[in-house]
């Protein structure tokens, strides 16, 4: 599957588990209370995070260090708490590994997701892809600071 | 007036061309209609029940000549020739078109005009005092703040998707003209025990189906911390408010449920971990401070004698002066109320002849500025009391110096069931109505300082629940009924008015309001103006008489 990283559009390896799905080989995500209830350690492959609206990032700040991929799923577009979440993963516990955003968003909200450190980018419709990437420089100026 | 560098113009432009490649995408179906809606009213276009409606934003209620024509020239190219103002200093266009939409915000932007978060659950257009920088009883000037707060809201890419809509209005002065008190946050400016002036901030206030006056969440804000106190309070709520109704998704319902304690916690803890990256400069406010720098006024301005003649051989000029001309804080210059409350126009509305020959006017008079007032009318804010006098005869001559600023017919209204896809009941038929029976001045004046708020449904768009009166209209199986409630205000003394009892079927309501004001008059002490009866006397009289 493509997905856009780091302003590039790639070909991805990761699965993300369901929470009543078998673990597979690879690099996979799971859910905070399955990562939570889980012991995930002897797992071949990487293993990253997803976390829904209203979950705390405040509950995995211990662990960022050996969290590879933290997930933002959106449910629905209109969720704004994500946005706040990756703020603060950011610029509060100064994650450095990568953010992705999944699940029901717009392209159109791309590059308010890039400004708040969202970096990598897995669309519902892959052909809106390329509409997601020539978002991110539909401003060249801003009043905020934030974490892009 | 702040005037855009290269910054905020590039940013205004790369919007148009933003919501042009938007509004492409969804004519050609590529985005949906929940998706486009969400982006459409951030760039204030709502679809109405005759047409699209686009609001403008008119920061802090702040126009120039130059904006105002053009808005003029909006209303004539794209629009049927007026505009409205609305409760929120914001200009309205009820005709657009879909498609021109992206050609009008690329007019307006080429007068440093935007459309930019006026709708939708973001942050919207900051409010403040209309008679900002030249009234008497003022702190300090506002403006330089929300300038600064405008400049924080746009485009924040973090609190573009909220619950739900957030409004914040700045007070600068002693008298609350701005509604603080019934906004998402309110600030004061004030000036503490050690002589420093900073802010008091208010969070949780609001208006809707819910009203709300706003607690006090900090007694006293320094003001390098203004912007990381905004995010604070802001992020807090974008984190907990409910999403699961949006009728409970406001940040007052937040409060309720929290408790003002819990919330003042929150905010607190997440403002210090945020206030050291984020204090604004003196640097920046005074650079801020001298885009709102005082005009060159003339010293000698008092020493007119022209006015005072014109006031002893033109009684209706008095008239006027007494009802829609307020003091300046310079000797000899006075704020002019242009009343858009014309007897049977919608209040509110402004043609596009009026808007040019106002621009005009501000050239002539007043600096070149003019300030739109969250009851709908427009101020013309520093005119030399030599010139009062020619600025009436042209202002009467438009039908803009009815003198009823502050009295029972300078309503404010909603566009209700003619045109608003939300409304119950309709609204502006019904001020014509109560118009029409006040059409006597003197009886008007007799009556004196009286605010009638009328909202066609519970969203509150008229600010009904702080009217002194408040009209509000409901359904019943199809039929028009309005809820009278007495005794609101959004000054100092905020409150929320009083049901006065059932609803009054459309062709009853004339009738009441009159009966209401027929027994203040009976039982008003001398000077005593209808809300500080209504609170002596309480509401079972007006109750008596009504039903």
């Amino acid at each position: 599957m493509k997905i856009i990283k780091d302003k590039q559009i790639i070909e991805d390896n990761w699965t993300h588990i369901a929470d009543d799905a078998e673990l597979t080989n690879g690099n996979i995500t799971v859910s905070l209370s399955r990562w939570n209830h889980e012991d995930l350690n002897n797992h071949q492959g990487k293993v990253g995070i997803r976390l829904l609206p209203a979950d705390k990032v405040e509950d995995i700040t211990d662990e960022l260090n050996k969290i590879p991929l933290i997930v933002l799923e959106f449910p629905i577009f209109t969720d704004g708490r994500s946005f706040s979440h990756a703020r603060l993963l950011r610029s509060r516990f100064n994650y450095k590994g990568e953010i992705r955003a999944i699940g029901s968003y717009m392209p159109d909200q791309v590059f308010y997701l890039s400004r708040v450190g969202v970096n990598a980018f897995q669309l519902e419709k892959p052909e809106e892809l390329a509409v997601a990437l020539s978002t991110m420089n539909d401003f060249t100026v801003k009043y905020q600071q934030s974490t892009n | 007036m702040y005037q855009y560098n290269d910054n905020d113009q590039t940013l205004i432009n790369e919007r148009v061309t933003q919501f042009r490649g938007q509004t492409e995408r969804y004519l050609k179906g590529e985005l949906g209609e929940d998706e486009f809606r969400a982006l459409r009213l951030m760039n204030g276009l709502y679809i109405q029940t005759h047409a699209p409606m686009l609001r403008v934003a008119g920061p802090y209620g702040l126009l120039s000549s130059r904006q105002l024509r053009m808005i003029a020239h909006v209303s004539r190219k794209y629009d049927k020739g007026y505009a409205h103002i609305t409760t929120r200093q914001n200009i309205q266009f009820n005709w657009p078109e879909l498609k021109n939409v992206p050609d009008i915000l690329e007019d307006l932007a080429s007068v440093q005009m935007h459309a930019i978060q006026t709708s939708g659950n973001c942050l919207r257009n900051t409010t403040t005092d209309h008679l900002a920088g030249v009234c008497t009883d003022e702190i300090e000037d506002p403006r330089p703040y929300c300038e600064i707060i405008r400049q924080w809201t746009i485009l924040h890419p973090e609190f573009a998707y909220l619950p739900r809509k957030f409004k914040i209005a700045v007070s600068g002065s002693k008298q609350d003209r701005a509604a603080t008190q019934l906004h998402d946050i309110g600030l004061h400016l004030i000036k503490n025990d050690a002589g420093e002036i900073g802010f008091k901030v208010l969070v949780g206030g609001g208006l809707g189906r819910t009203p709300v006056i706003g607690k006090v969440i900090r007694p006293f804000l320094e003001k390098k911390h203004l912007l990381s106190y905004l995010e604070a309070i802001v992020r807090v709520y974008n984190l907990n408010g409910r999403r699961d109704n949006k009728y409970k998704a406001r940040i007052k319902i937040l409060v309720r449920e929290s408790g003002i304690e819990n919330m003042t916690e929150w905010v607190e803890a997440e403002w210090q971990q945020i206030k050291q990256d984020m204090e604004v400069s003196d640097a920046r406010y005074s650079e801020m401070k001298n885009h709102f720098a005082p005009h060159p006024y003339e010293t000698n301005a008092n020493q007119d004698s022209s006015f005072k003649t014109h006031l002893a051989q033109d009684k209706n000029f008095v008239t006027w002066v007494k009802h829609n001309v307020i003091d300046h804080k310079i000797p000899g210059y006075r704020a002019v109320f242009v009343s858009l409350k014309a007897p049977a126009i919608a209040p509110g509305d402004i043609t596009e002849k009026q808007l040019d020959d106002v621009a005009e006017m501000a050239d002539q008079y007043s600096f070149g500025e003019i300030r739109t007032t969250h009851r709908q009318n427009l101020v013309l804010a520093d005119v030399k009391q030599a010139n009062l006098f020619s600025l009436w005869q042209k202002l009467s001559a438009l039908s803009l110096a009815t003198p009823n600023i502050g009295t029972a017919t300078d309503m404010i209204c909603c566009p209700g069931l003619d045109f608003c896809a939300l409304a119950n009941a309709s609204s502006i038929n019904i001020a014509k109505e109560i118009n029409e029976a006040l059409d006597d001045i003197d009886y008007l004046h007799d009556i004196g300082d009286l605010k009638i708020n009328m909202s066609g449904c519970m969203n509150g768009c008229a600010h009904q629940s702080v009217g002194h009166i408040g009209i509000l209209g409901v359904d019943k199986k199809g039929v028009e009924w309005y809820q009278l409630t007495l005794g609101g205000s959004s000054e100092n003394d905020a409150a929320l008015g009083q049901r006065l009892g059932p609803a009054v079927a459309k062709d009853q309501i004339t009738k009441a309001i009159t009966t209401i004001l027929e027994v203040y008059i009976k039982h008003r002490n001398e000077q005593e103006i209808f809300l500080d009866t209504v609170n002596r006397v309480g509401i079972t009289p007006f109750k008596q008489a009504v039903y």
